[in-house]
């Protein structure tokens, strides 16, 4: 469950930020700052040698007690941050990566708009809808689960799936 | 793989267990083979080929050797590992055949026999060979045959299953080969049975795995099960592969876990929803945990027992892999998914239970960790146990908060019960942990102890993690980690600590434009200043905070309400005062200056209206509003003038500003663009360029440092400017949003005043705005007084009256009643002065004022006007009509061809140019009143009219025309025109043929008027005429003053005819007509008509015996190529002076065309001898070669200068008198001499027949 999305831009100030209105806003935002600590270590991290094939998913920044803080990074250094609930154990890798994926071709939408300045705050309908739609899908996806039978399981690839996590 | 005889360190436990290999047999062989045989074992790897696909592995073989017994073979249904024995081995010296009968066979009988009631098919016979021992011996069976004894006795069809051993504790290269070929057997065999029996084992395994979801199915007997295979491949020293099997496990349990909690549950897992009653933290000191793997296996763990177990095995062999981090990794990993089961399986928990568990947890990893590194490896992976100390500091502030171990009172009942609470689930200390000092069970309980130790550990924990995030750069974990510290600190009621941690995290939020952060740290910073008593560094906060638009709408009023008590309770203390940023209080938005050129005369008045945001949620009454403004008086001069400022400033007056950085983006590209200007300076002296050079004038908003760009919370820099020119407006309620304030102020002093701060004062509290930016600057002038006089049409006729409009600019001079203005008069200029001429009074923005009676006075030499009494910094208008009189006429013989008008020697020849006026400059003085010095003024006058006269003969009688053109824009009504001779000769008559007396003359047009001239005696040789005609403009009906009439004199010489030329063609004889191409003859008769007169006294004249006779050229010229003149063309003649000579000329001429042709036109010359030669080479040669063209082209000219400038010609003839060139030259006859009788008459020329073509040329 996607619980907050945030766009930030290369100067790291935020250019997009919700989270869901149950929480306290606070907290993401605060969460979601510190969690650039991570988005520069790992893109410096990269290297300049790695720039050109360079991975856009960053990956986990960092688990909390109660959340799983994803990071995306486009070739202009605008960070996407995603928090996802820890509790929804159903979300993998794949998942958050076609979530940033489609988070990147909206912001590019975005950028597209000839009224829209590069670096002003992202009010588009559009982003809005598509952020909105990520967070109710990723709650059907909990749901989904239920319908999971236990038997097609196996601990291999759970192993396997669980090392990716790491 | 890691080759096991790597050094582990020492800290690191090493398996006890080996692979159970059983001896039976001779045990005393086998005590004596041992220790080579346990040293040699591993010396080699074997590679292992693996089931299902996984990779061989090289592996080093160990094994623990033990005397073989029935018991240690494994029962069926018994799933140990870790005792099963993989190998049996029989050990025999034998080599005797009765002892092999008599004991040996019935031993191997018999442990074959066991073997084979337990199916186990793994085991090898060992025969020793001894030399020595064969030596004693006499009956002495060759070696082979016991070998093959035994081999036939017991290995069916497995003869590898006995090997040789010989002397095995020689040191022989046959011992050698023996114990090689020995243990690579040994080795294949321990393999094989691992493989076969690890595979069934896994089969089995896999097996019971599939019936999870049966009812009656276990996970902890699964686990035990898996973890036996665990155990062997650890054993086996296959790290890797043990770590996959706990790794398997712990996904299978998380799976269940999380099916569980989408409803999914199995019965087993209820059990670890039991209540956790015990938390005390991972234990990963020992390799296995007996004690939990006992609850494991008994089935009473609690999920925190499993995952601490389960966890504490990963932990090992992740250290045994040397991959420290990752422990410190998955253990965040563990511990986060731990508190999040345990939400899930809703499992109930004692409140900060977990925190102890996930404190003791860390630190334990922590500890462990550090046990088995050295300081430099921790040092540089920091980044990877960071997250431990966080959570644990994080953990232990929540404990402490649960606990009442922050509060400032210390822990009341209730925090103390829970505080023990807490401990008894720690249990008692373990005791692998008993002697450590720093422990992490030592640890806890010291911090939960008393409000000291929580505070110094609680600290130590702070500033190490923080300490390790800024190390590493994650400086914004480092500021919220100092955030939570400041909050401890504020609960602990010492603010001064806390402020420097909430600036810190303040400061990087605002660097990085993070708006809610910002807000809420602001928030927090505002109640550690408020207790510090830090007033002006709260009102500042509070004020950004009244102005936040992220907090309630009472929050606001909250602060701002702080704001206002202050502003009211310190009144009493002046003097003392507090600046603070205007910014959060107020935004200026825009200037509007009246009048908008934002330019004022001095003493007038500029209103300066501001727009002004308030930033307050509520009304505030602010006592006033000041502008600072600073004053310059500008050195370049001009640049102040009213001119060039009515001129160069923007017209609108309104200056916008651009929005004050919100806390939105406040990064590096929100810099302000930037702005440029051209500087050019000149040297005063003569106003040459000296250096130019481009100014940047927002320097200083590019150049700051950048913090400070960043911090602006700096109240520092908020000097208030104390100048002497302040705008003041007392006594304003600012409602939120926008306001209107207007600033007045009188002009002072001439200069430029550029406004530099805003301030609005609430008692003490002053919101400065420190620089207005972009530049806003008003100019005050001061001005001379000033006229200016011009013609309202783009240029003065002259002749008739014209308007002059007066404008005088008052400026800083009062005009009172009585000044005038003296013009002197010149005299060819009138001013007129008509009745009710008013003089209107305009402002300074060109709003009339008044109007009143202009006064003028003239007397002979002075023009007075009275001026109506004006303010300064006035216009006064009014209009004057001039009248430029057309002056005298010229005397003397210096008459010019247009006496008109002309004042002495200004007369400009704009006759070159076809359509020009002539123009006439009148320069008049004016004295002013506020001036000791006389203005000249120029007025410029145009000739509206042009006039060309000609001369015009028929035979004999004499006409004089005069063409008058009118070249202005206006009609003229031209009346009563007349041409008088000057000089009066009483026998010549001009007789008018004009009939008509008035005569209209529209604009661009001309008139001609025709007079014949009669006389009655010889007449003289030249005319002086003068013609004179009135002139009023058409439109207007009346002038009120009578107009000069418009001359024109002129002078006609030699107008008198002299010769009548006749020219007649007739056809050749016999024809009735000419024909083209057929020779006609020309008659050419030159008559002379008069006797000797005055005008024919020149060097032409020739006398002998009374008989005068004057030499003539003739020239016959078709211009036109009508004719072909056949032979000569000209000749001289000697004219006879005496009436009715007649010379005869016969020519032959052939026409070119048909039709009605023009005549050739005859021209007569004056032919001058030689000896009075003035004309040019060119000119003599031309007639010597008889060139007729070329003669002719410079005759025309002079017939044409000739007859249109008279005088010149005549001119042209005397100048040269001395010229002594021997060669005859040419004058052409005036025109008025010669008549050309024929002019006009045309031939009919018919086409002569052979021709097909007709060609017909129209002339």
């Amino acid at each position: 469950m996607a619980v907050c999305v945030a766009v930030i831009a290369k100067e790291n100030y935020p250019l997009y930020i919700r989270s869901i209105p149950t929480e306290n806003e606070l907290k993401f935002h605060y969460m979601v700052h510190t969690s650039l600590d991570v988005v520069d270590e790992k893109i410096s991290a990269m290297g300049k040698a790695l720039v050109d094939q360079r991975e856009l998913y960053l990956g986990l920044l960092y688990p909390t007690e109660d959340y799983k803080v994803y990071g995306y990074v486009t070739n202009s250094k605008v960070k996407f941050v995603m928090v996802v609930d820890s509790s929804n154990t159903a979300l993998r890798d794949n998942e958050i990566r076609s979530m940033f994926r489609k988070l990147h071709n909206s912001y590019t939408d975005v950028m597209c708009n000839p009224f829209y300045n590069p670096g002003d705050r992202i009010q588009s309908r559009a982003f809005d809808g598509m952020v909105t739609s990520m967070m109710i899908q990723a709650r059907r996806g909990k749901e989904s689960l239920v319908a999971r039978a236990p038997g097609a399981w196996s601990p291999e690839e759970a192993a396997k799936g669980g090392a990716e996590d790491l | 793989m890691d080759a096991p005889e790597e050094p582990l360190p020492p800290v690191i436990y090493t398996m006890e267990n080996k692979p159970i290999v059983t001896c039976a047999g001779d045990q005393n062989l086998f005590t004596s083979i041992y220790p080579t045989l346990s040293q040699q074992l591993p010396r080699e790897p074997m590679e292992w080929r693996r089931s299902y696909g996984r990779a061989p592995k090289m592996i080093h073989l160990e094994s623990n050797f033990v005397q073989f017994k029935e018991e240690l073979l494994p029962k069926e249904g018994n799933k140990a590992l870790l005792t099963f024995p993989f190998l049996h081995i029989y050990w025999t010296e034998c080599c005797d055949t009765e002892v092999y009968k008599a004991t040996v066979k019935d031993d191997l009988t018999k442990w074959q026999n066991v073997l084979k009631a337990y199916s186990s098919v793994d085991w090898l016979i060992v025969v020793v060979e001894n030399d020595a021992k064969k030596k004693n011996k006499t009956n002495i069976l060759p070696r082979a045959s016991i070998v093959d004894k035994i081999r036939n006795d017991f290995c069916n069809k497995q003869s590898d299953r006995c090997v040789v051993l010989s002397d095995p504790l020689k040191d022989s290269s046959r011992t050698q080969e023996s114990w090689n070929a020995f243990l690579t057997k040994l080795r294949t065999l321990l393999l094989m049975s691992f493989t076969k029996n690890l595979g069934k084992f896994e089969d089995d395994m896999r097996t019971l795995r599939e019936k999870r979801t049966e009812p009656g199915w276990s996970f902890c007997e699964y686990f035990m099960v898996q973890e036996e295979l665990a155990f062997v491949f650890e054993m086996l020293q296959q790290f890797e592969d043990a770590l996959v099997q706990y790794d398997e496990l712990d996904a299978l349990f998380s799976q269940y876990v999380v099916n569980f909690g989408a409803g999914d549950g199995a019965n087993w897992l209820t059990f670890f929803c039991q209540p956790v009653k015990s938390w005390n933290g991972l234990i990963l000191r020992k390799p296995i945990d007996m004690e939990k793997r006992e609850l494991i296996q008994r089935q009473e763990a609690t999920l925190l027992d499993l995952r601490s177990y389960l966890f504490s095995r990963q932990c090992t062999l992740l250290l045994f892999l040397q991959r420290p981090w990752e422990v410190a990794q998955r253990a965040l990993e563990l511990l986060h998914s731990c508190v999040q089961e345990l939400k899930l399986l809703e499992v109930s928990v004692p409140p900060g239970a977990l925190d102890c568990w996930v404190f003791l947890s860390c630190l334990e990893v922590l500890q462990r960790i550090e046990g088995c590194c050295d300081r430099a490896q921790i040092d540089s992976n920091i980044a990877h146990t960071v997250g431990l100390w966080s959570y644990a500091t994080e953990k232990l502030k929540s404990l402490g908060y649960l606990c009442g171990l922050v509060s400032e009172k210390g822990p009341n009942s209730e925090d103390l019960n829970r505080t023990v609470d807490l401990l008894a689930g720690l249990g008692a200390e373990r005791p692998e942990t008993a002697n450590t000092a720093q422990s992490p069970y030592k640890k806890l309980k010291e911090a939960l102890s008393s409000v000291e130790a929580f505070e110094k550990h609680y600290l130590d924990l702070s500033h190490a993690t923080i300490e390790m995030f800024t190390s590493i750069g994650r400086i914004r974990s480092a500021k919220l980690v100092g955030k939570d510290l400041a909050e401890f600190y504020m609960r602990k009621k010492s603010p001064q600590k806390a402020e420097m941690y909430l600036q810190g995290a303040l400061k990087n939020y605002l660097a990085e434009g993070w708006a809610l952060p910002i807000t809420h740290t602001r928030k927090q910073l505002a109640e550690c200043q408020k207790r510090l008593g830090q007033i002006e560094n709260y009102l500042q906060t509070s004020s950004l905070l009244a102005s936040d638009q992220h907090l309630t709408t009472d929050e606001r009023e909250y602060f701002c309400r702080e704001i206002l008590s202050f502003a009211s309770q310190q009144t009493d203390s002046p003097g003392h005062r507090v600046a603070l940023p205007m910014h959060s209080f107020a935004q200026l938005r825009d200037l509007r200056f009246t009048p908008a050129n934002a330019v004022v005369h001095v003493g007038g008045v500029l209103s300066v209206e501001i727009t002004v945001c308030s930033q307050m949620p509520v009304p505030i009454h602010v006592e006033q509003i000041a502008i600072h403004v600073h004053f310059s008086i500008e050195k370049n001069s001009y640049r102040k003038t009213a001119e060039w400022l009515t001129k160069h400033k923007t017209a609108n007056g309104v200056v916008n500003f651009p929005a004050e950085a919100s806390p939105f983006p406040t990064s590096q590209s929100s810099l302000p663009a930037l702005e440029l200007y051209e500087m050019f300076e000149r040297s005063p002296s003569d106003n040459s360029l000296n250096t130019t050079g481009i100014i940047c004038k927002n320097v200083h908003m590019l150049l700051r440092r950048q913090e400070s760009s960043t911090s602006l919370e700096a109240s520092s820099g908020l000097a208030l400017e104390d100048g002497a020119h302040v705008l003041r407006c007392a006594g304003v309620t600012l409602q939120p949003g926008p306001n209107t304030i207007v600033f007045r102020t009188q002009a002072r002093e001439p200069g430029t005043y550029t406004l530099r701060q805003l301030c609005a004062s609430l008692g003490p509290v002053w919101f400065v705005l420190p620089h207005i930016y972009p530049l806003v600057q008003y100019d005050v002038y001061s001005q001379e007084p000033q006229l200016l006089v011009e013609p309202l049409a783009d240029s003065l006729l002259a002749g008739i009256p014209q308007k002059v409009k007066f404008t005088v600019t008052t400026g800083h001079y009062t005009v009172k009643n009585g000044d005038s203005l003296q013009l002197s008069n010149v005299d060819a200029m009138l001013i007129l002065c008509p009745e009710e001429n008013r003089a209107v009074i305009y402002s300074n923005t060109r709003e009339k004022v008044s109007d009143a009676l202009l006064r003028v006075q003239s007397s002979d030499k002075v023009t007075s006007i009275s001026l109506p009494a004006a303010p300064t910094y006035h216009l006064i208008e009014f209009e004057l009509e001039v009248l430029s009189l057309p002056s005298a006429p010229a005397a003397g013989g210096e008459s010019t061809l247009l006496g008109v008008t002309e004042p002495h020697g200004k007369h400009k020849d704009t006759q070159k140019t076809g359509h020009c006026m002539a123009t006439t400059d009148h320069k008049v003085s004016i004295d002013c009143p506020w001036s000791i010095y006389s203005t000249v003024i120029a007025l410029t006058f145009s000739v509206p009219f042009r006039t060309t006269h000609s001369l015009l003969s028929s035979g004999t009688r004499k006409y004089v025309q005069v063409c008058v053109q009118n070249l202005s824009e206006l009609d003229f009504q031209l009346s009563d025109s007349r041409l008088v001779d000057t000089h009066d000769s009483t026998d010549l008559r001009l007789i008018p043929l004009n009939t008509e007396s008035e005569q209209c003359i529209h604009s661009r047009q001309a008139v001609f008027f025709v007079w014949e001239l009669k006389w009655t005696q010889e007449p003289p040789p030249s005319l002086h005429c003068r013609f004179s005609t009135g002139f009023s403009p058409a439109s207007e009906e009346q002038l009120s003053v009578s107009l000069k009439p418009y001359t024109y004199e002129f002078q006609v010489e030699n107008f008198f005819t002299l010769y009548n030329v006749r020219a007649e063609i007739s056809p050749p004889p016999g024809t009735e007509h000419c024909r083209t191409g057929s020779l006609c003859s020309l008659d050419v008769s030159i008559t002379r008509l008069s006797d000797l007169l005055e005008v024919d006294k020149d060097e032409a004249l020739m006398e002998s015996d009374e008989y005068f006779s004057t030499k003539l050229m003739y020239e016959v010229v078709d211009n036109s190529s009508n004719w072909a003149v056949c032979g000569k063309s000209s000749g001289v003649i000697s004219m006879p002076v005496t009436a009715q000579a007649t010379h005869r000329v016969h020519m032959e001429v052939m026409p070119l065309f048909a039709g009605y042709l023009p005549l050739p036109d005859v021209r007569l010359f004056k032919y001058l001898p030689h000896h009075s030669a003035q004309s040019s080479q060119l000119d003599a040669d031309s007639w010597i070669e008889n060139d007729s063209l070329s003669v002719d082209k410079h005759v025309d000219d002079q017939l044409d200068s000739g007859s249109v400038k008279s005088r010149g010609s005549v001119h042209s003839a005397a100048s040269s008198e001395h010229k002594g060139l021997p060669m005859p030259r040419l004058r052409a006859l005036p025109p008025g001499q010669a008549f050309n009788s024929s002019a006009g008459t045309q031939v009919l020329v018919i086409p002569s027949k052979d021709d097909h073509v007709l060609e017909v040329s129209v002339t």
